[in-house]
C-alpha cells in the first residue's frame, strides 16, 4: 500500500509502541500532524514552547526507561528545541526527535523558517539523518530508535522536509535494522572481570560508586545485591541516586561537590574503587590531580569505550552492558573461595563512622525562618519517598540530592550534565504523563521555575496534577552562593526583583497556589497539597535567604578540600 | 607526538563534518585530513594527521571510533607504514635559477608538469618531511605558490583495513 511520507512517521511511531509524542506544529510539519489527527494510537500533548516538548520527552524516558519523542517544525522549532536535544545527550538519555524541515528544493536557499538542523544539532546528538527520499524514510526511523536506545543511549534527530513528508511510497516497517558501521559492544571481558573480582576481594579499604549508567541499563538489582553480598560502602553521583537504595546503612550518600564528608573522605583514601556506568566528571571527583592517589586500584565499568581513562586513569577496564558485567561478578563471586577480609573491612567501616560524626548534612531546626532542607525532609515524609521528584538545577537541586532519600531507580530527574535550568516543571509532565497514578513532585527555585512557566497552561490541558514545591529565597541561589564564597559577597546580578505573586500566577492558569512562610505550616501545606489528587498545587514556599548548600567542594579544588557548614 | 590515523568512513553526505566537527568541539589537533572514496563506493578512506600525548590521541581513537558513521579506525603508527604527500609548487623560474631549480627538482625526483617562460610547475610526492625538505632547498623567494594534499597513510607488508 502506498502511503505518504506524514503517515509513514506516523506508523513508523506507533509500529515502535510510541504512546507519546510531545509537539508543537508548524508549517514544515503539516501533513505530519494531519496524519497525527488520522489516527489514535499515538498521543500529541502541545506543549507551549518546543523546548519543554524535549524536556517532557525527556523526562518521560527517564521515568520510564522508554524512548522519549518529541515533533518540532523547521528552523525556531529547531532551534527552540536545542537545550533540550543538548540536555538529553550530556545524560544519555534515548530519544527520537523529529523534525520538519523545508522542502528538498528549497534546502540551502534561506528559505522561509529553514535552518541547517543536521548541522545546528550535530554536537549535541548521538546521531542526525536528513531524509531526501520518502524510499529511506521507514528504515531511518527503524535506526533512529534503534541507535537512540542501544550501546550508550542517547538523542537521535531525524530531518524530514515537507516534500518528503508529502510523497508517497510503499510501507513495510523494518523488523529489524542493523548497520556495519555501528556495533556497540554487549558482554564484558571475561578474563577482565574475574580480575575485577580479585581486586574487590583483596581490598582493604573498597569503595563502590556508581552512575548514571546503573540507572539508564537498569541495572540497580544487579548492583544492589552485589554491594550487599560483599558488605562494601556504596555511592551515587547525582545522575545515580536510585540506583542502590538510599536508606540502606551501606549507603553513603552522594559524593562530590555537594557530597556528604563520609563519602569523599572515603573515595580519596579507599584502596580498590569500582566505579558503575560512572564517569569521574568535575562535580564528581573535583580536580584529577588531587584525587589521584597512588594505592588506589580502580575497576571501571562502562558502556562506552571513550568513558574509560578519560579524566582518570583506570587499572580493570570494562566495556559492556552493566547488568550483564555485574551479573557476571556476582556470578564469579559466588563461585570464588576467598571472602573479603572481614577484620579490615570493620576497621574501614569504623574509619567510616568516625567521618560520619561530622554529621555534615545538619542545619538549623530551630531556624524561624523555613529552611529548604527542613521542607525537602517533609516532602520525603509526606510522599513516604515514593514520589517521583524532578528537580531545575541550583541549590535546590542539590537539597533534593541530598535529603530526599530515593531508595529505587526512575524515581529521581534532574539534569545533571548540561545543568539546564528550567526542566524540572516539563520532566514533571512527561512522568505523570507515563504514571497517572503516581505523585510527581517539581523541587524547584523561583528563578528555574520560571524558565517553562508557560508550561502551566499544558498541565491544565492535559490534567497533569504536579505538585510544585517553590523554593523561593529571591535569590540565584547557587550563583549568589559562589558569589558569597568566592566573590567577596558582591552578589552581581543574582538578586530576582519582581517576581510574580505565585499564588495568583498558579490561579491565573487554573491551578491552586499556595504560600508558605512558616516552619510550621510546610507539613500541613504539603499534605493539603498532596491531597489534592486532581490539582496541580504550586507552593511557594519562602525559604532562608542566606542558606547555603554544604559540604562543598569549590571548582578546581580537591574532593577532600571541602567547605562545612561550620566553617563559615 | 604526530599519529596518523587511518579511517574507513561510510561515503555519505556530512560525514566529513562529523569526523571535522568532532575534532574542533573537543579541541583536538588536526594537522591535515584528506578523504575520497576507496575502490568500493560506499565507503571513504580519511588519513588525519594530529598530535598529542597518548591518552589525548587513545581519546581521539575513541571518540571517532564512536561516530555512527564510522567503520574502522586505525593509528598507523601503533605498526609500520608507508605515508606519501602530494605537493604542487609553482616557482619563479628565470635567469640563472631556470636551470637551478630543474636541477633541484631532479634531486628530489620532483617531476616539471607544466612550464612558462618565468615560471615551472613541479609536482612532488614524498613524506611531508621530505616536501618541507624541498621547499626550503627551494627557497622562499623562487615560490609563487604552493598546494599540497597532506599525508595519506597506508600499512606496511600483507596488513590490510578492510571492514
Amino acid at each position: 500500500m502506498q502511503l505518504s511520507g506524514a503517515e509513514i512517521v506516523i506508523r513508523s511511531l506507533a509500529a515502535e509502541g510510541v504512546e507519546f509524542v510531545w509537539g508543537y506544529p508548524g508549517g514544515a510539519v503539516l501533513f505530519i500532524y494531519d496524519e497525527l489527527f488520522k489516527q489514535d494510537k499515538v498521543k500529541h500533548i502541545l506543549v507551549r514552547h518546543e523546548q519543554a516538548a524535549l524536556h517532557a520527552a525527556d523526562g518521560y524516558s527517564r521515568a520510564t526507561g522508554k524512548v522519549g519523542v518529541a515533533l518540532v517544525t523547521s528552523g525556531p522549532g529547531v532551534t527552540n528545541a536545542i537545550t533540550g536535544i543538548a540536555t538529553a545527550y550530556m545524560d544519555s538519555i534515548p530519544m527520537v526527535i523529529v523534525t520538519g524541515q523545508v522542502p528538498t528544493h528549497a534546502i540551502g536557499l534561506d528559505a522561509f523558517q529553514e535552518c541547517d538542523t543536521v548541522g545546528i544539532t550535530r554536537p549535541c546528538v548521538k546521531h542526525n539523518f536528513l531524509v531526501k527520499d520518502v524510499k529511506d524514510l521507514a528504515v531511518t526511523m527503524k535506526k533512529a530508535f534503534y541507535l537512540a536506545a542501544s550501546g550508550r543511549p542517547g538523542p537521535v534527530v531525524v530531518d524530514v522536509p515537507k516534500d518528503v513528508s508529502a510523497a508517497m511510497c510503499e510501507f513495510e516497517y523494518p523488523s529489524e535494522v542493523s548497520m556495519r558501521s555501528y556495533n556497540p559492544v554487549t558482554k564484558g571481558h571475561s578474563g577482565q572481570i574475574r580480575k575485577a573480582v580479585q581486586m574487590l576481594l583483596e581490598a582493604k579499604r573498597p569503595m563502590i560508586y556508581t552512575g548514571g549508567g546503573v540507572i539508564l541499563g537498569d541495572a540497580a538489582p544487579q548492583l544492589t545485591e552485589l554491594v550487599r553480598l560483599l558488605g562494601y560502602p556504596c555511592t551515587n553521583t547525582l545522575m545515580g541516586l536510585g540506583g542502590y537504595p538510599a536508606t540502606d546503612p551501606q549507603f553513603l550518600g552522594m559524593l562530590g561537590m555537594h557530597g556528604t564528608y563520609e563519602v569523599n573522605m572515603a573515595m580519596q583514601h579507599c584502596d580498590v574503587l569500582l566505579a558503575v556506568g560512572a564517569r569521574f566528571d568535575d562535580r564528581v571527583i573535583g580536580n584529577p590531580k588531587h584525587f589521584y592517589n597512588p594505592e588506589r586500584r580502580i575497576v571501571h565499568i562502562d558502556i562506552d569505550p571513550s568513558s574509560i581513562s578519560k579524566r582518570v586513569k583506570v587499572d580493570v577496564p570494562i566495556v559492556g552492558n552493566i547488568n550483564d558485567v555485574l551479573e557476571e561478578m556476582l556470578r564469579t563471586l559466588k563461585s570464588e573461595k576467598p571472602r573479603p577480609d572481614a577484620q579490615a573491612l570493620k576497621a574501614w567501616w569504623a574509619q567510616i563512622e568516625l567521618w560520619k560524626t561530622k554529621d555534615c548534612l545538619r542545619y538549623d531546626r530551630t531556624s524561624k525562618i523555613i529552611k529548604p532542607q527542613f521542607v525537602v525532609e517533609k516532602l520525603y515524609e509526606v510522599t513516604k519517598g515514593e514520589a517521583i521528584v524532578t528537580s531545575d538545577v541550583g541549590q535546590h537541586q542539590m537539597w533534593a540530592a541530598q535529603f530526599y532519600k530515593f531508595n529505587k531507580p526512575r524515581r529521581w530527574l534532574n539534569s545533571g550534565g548540561l545543568g539546564t535550568m528550567g526542566v524540572g516543571l516539563p520532566y514533571a509532565m512527561g512522568a505523570r504523563q507515563a504514571f497517572p497514578d503516581t505523585d510527581v513532585a517539581c523541587i524547584t527555585g523561583e528563578a528555574s521555575i520560571q524558565m517553562c512557566i508557560q508550561e502551566l497552561s499544558t498541565c491544565k490541558q492535559y490534567h497533569l496534577p504536579i505538585k510544585i514545591v517553590n523554593l523561593n529565597n529571591r535569590y540565584l541561589g547557587m550563583v549568589r552562593q559562589w558569589q558569597q564564597i568566592m566573590h567577596g559577597n558582591r552578589y552581581s546580578e543574582s538578586y530576582m526583583d519582581a517576581l510574580p505573586d505565585f499564588v495568583k500566577l498558579a490561579e491565573s492558569y487554573g491551578h491552586v497556589g499556595m504560600q508558605i512562610t512558616k516552619p510550621a505550616d510546610v507539613e500541613g501545606a504539603l499534605r493539603e497539597a498532596f491531597k489534592m489528587k486532581d490539582r496541580l498545587v504550586f507552593m511557594d514556599f519562602l525559604t532562608d535567604q542566606t542558606e547555603n548548600v554544604y559540604p562543598m567542594v569549590q571548582a578546581g579544588k580537591g574532593l577532600t578540600e571541602m567547605i562545612l557548614a561550620e566553617e563559615l | 607526538m604526530r599519529h596518523i590515523l587511518s579511517l574507513l568512513i561510510e561515503n555519505e553526505a556530512g560525514a566529513l563534518s562529523r569526523v571535522a566537527g568532532l575534532f574542533s568541539a573537543r579541541a583536538y589537533n588536526i594537522e591535515s585530513l584528506t578523504v575520497a572514496p576507496t575502490e568500493d563506493p560506499t565507503l571513504s578512506r580519511m588519513t588525519i594527521v594530529t598530535s598529542g600525548s597518548d591518552d589525548v590521541i587513545e581519546q581521539i581513537t575513541k571518540q571517532v571510533n564512536k561516530l555512527i558513521e564510522v567503520v574502522k579506525v586505525v593509528d598507523l603508527n601503533e605498526g609500520r607504514y608507508i605515508e606519501r604527500e602530494l605537493m604542487l609548487v609553482k616557482v619563479r623560474a628565470v635567469g640563472k635559477d631556470r636551470e637551478e631549480i630543474k636541477r633541484t627538482g631532479d634531486i628530489f625526483r620532483g617531476r616539471i608538469v607544466d612550464v612558462t617562460d618565468k615560471t615551472y610547475t613541479i609536482e612532488l610526492t614524498g613524506t611531508s618531511d621530505k616536501l618541507d625538505a624541498f621547499i626550503e632547498a627551494l627557497g622562499k623567494s623562487v615560490i609563487l605558490e604552493t598546494v599540497r594534499t597532506g599525508p595519506s597513510g597506508i600499512g606496511r607488508g600483507e596488513w590490510i583495513m578492510r571492514v
